[in-house]
């Protein structure tokens, strides 16, 4: 059920203030602040990151922060390029990833930094994934086929039907557009999320698949895929610019051309 | 570890959402305003079925002041609830995804509802 406020051990205390050591061109960065071992509400510390002596995103500026002004900062992150996922955070209100997103267009103005939103928090900006792993997991995200390939032979597969996987195997997994749903806030127990229906249409629209009738008949429940209503935030946030929701109507179409048949 | 005392990270408290969401917020909304408009429209028909001398004073009602903005702001959020419901279809049949085509459906939605709204309201006073 929708539960719009935040239970009483998640609300959020004022935090410290970190000064910057000097410097001109300033920031503030605001980050949500939590840890495990001292029992306490999470709060919001602030760190003054001096632009002239940072690197160009975000991420620049958190491990700036960590290097220099507070080592007990914690958060994911791997490539530093866009293609691991590991460091999708809320960032000014939307979710993206730390590595992509440009530190100067917040110039002048305070960047606000908390974890992918209605999620059980770990420490700090280190949200707990399993669940999402889990739900991944579920929908069988390989290749099934019944018919033996030819030996010595690839399952070969036309251009046209290649390209119906563009838009689709790009999905890096980060959860940004599936921890900005606001189904998935009231629902993510049972609801599949963006994300994990738009790998499921991954596998639904591969003309390799030779499991697409399985595979609907599982999506076909009240929470797993009709929970989504078009809400579009899914789209809107993906830092891959892919478009979930569109994926996730292509799914109940083909449900609902199965049962015109 | 226990897990049982991590915080739930915040989520509409930070969260900006896009036009797109807050139109369906209002799609919600007004479905139920509309349902409860509904149940307050069959009591009006069964007190007049019932009572006819009673008709007037509901005319009255909903000719000026509160009533009127109340029944305008009904006929806005049904106008509104009714081209939202187009686009759902749109949607329904697999068109108007892209996130560009999202925001300009919304903006027209929610044009073509004070447009409808309006024109009702100015045949509504010619009658």
């Amino acid at each position: 059920m929708a539960e719009f406020r935040l239970p009483k051990n998640s609300r959020i205390n004022k935090g410290k203030h970190h000064k910057a050591n000097g410097g001109k061109n300033l920031t503030t960065v605001k980050v949500y602040r939590w840890s495990p071992d001292d029992g306490e509400n999470p709060r919001t510390d602030t760190y003054e990151v001096d632009l002239d002596n940072c690197g160009p995103m975000v991420l620049d500026a958190l491990i700036k922060i960590k290097d220099e002004m507070d080592s007990t900062l914690t958060f994911r992150r791997s490539c530093r390029e866009g293609i691991c996922g590991s460091c999708a955070m809320n960032i000014n209100g939307t979710n993206t990833l730390a590595c992509t997103s440009s530190i100067k267009q917040f110039k002048g103005k305070e960047v606000a930094i908390y974890p992918l939103p209605h999620m059980e928090v770990i420490k700090d900006l280190v949200p707990d994934l399993t669940h999402f792993y889990a739900q991944y997991a579920s929908i069988k995200p390989w290749m099934q086929t019944d018919s033996v390939p030819l030996s010595d032979k690839e399952r070969l597969q036309s251009i046209e039907d290649r390209e119906k996987l563009d838009g689709l195997y790009e999905c890096i997994l980060c959860a940004c557009c599936q921890t900005s749903c606001p189904s998935y806030w009231w629902n993510g127990d049972r609801y599949l999320g963006p994300a994990v229906l738009l790998q499921s249409y991954r596998w639904l629209a591969d003309s390799r698949d030779e499991y697409t009738g399985e595979r609907l008949e599982d999506l076909e429940d009240p929470f797993k895929l009709y929970r989504c209503h078009t809400i579009m935030n899914c789209a809107n946030t993906c830092p891959k610019g892919l478009n979930p929701g569109k994926a996730i109507g292509e799914i109940k179409k083909m449900i609902a051309q199965r049962h015109a048949l | 570890m226990s897990s049982t005392n991590r915080p739930l990270s915040p989520h509409l408290q930070v969260y900006k959402l896009p036009l797109s969401a807050k139109l369906s917020i209002a799609h919600r909304l007004t479905g139920l305003f509309l349902s409860l408009g509904l149940v307050l429209f069959t009591y009006w028909l069964f007190r007049v079925v019932t009572d006819a001398s009673i008709a007037d004073t509901i005319s009255n009602f909903f000719s000026q002041g509160f009533g009127l903005v109340l029944l305008y702001f009904w006929i806005f959020t049904f106008c509104y609830h009714f081209c939202n419901g187009i686009r759902h279809l749109f949607w329904d049949a697999g068109k108007g995804y892209d996130v560009s085509t999202v925001n300009k459906s919304g903006v027209a939605v929610l044009v073509l509802a004070v447009v409808l709204t309006v024109v009702i309201f100015f045949v509504g006073r010619s009658i």
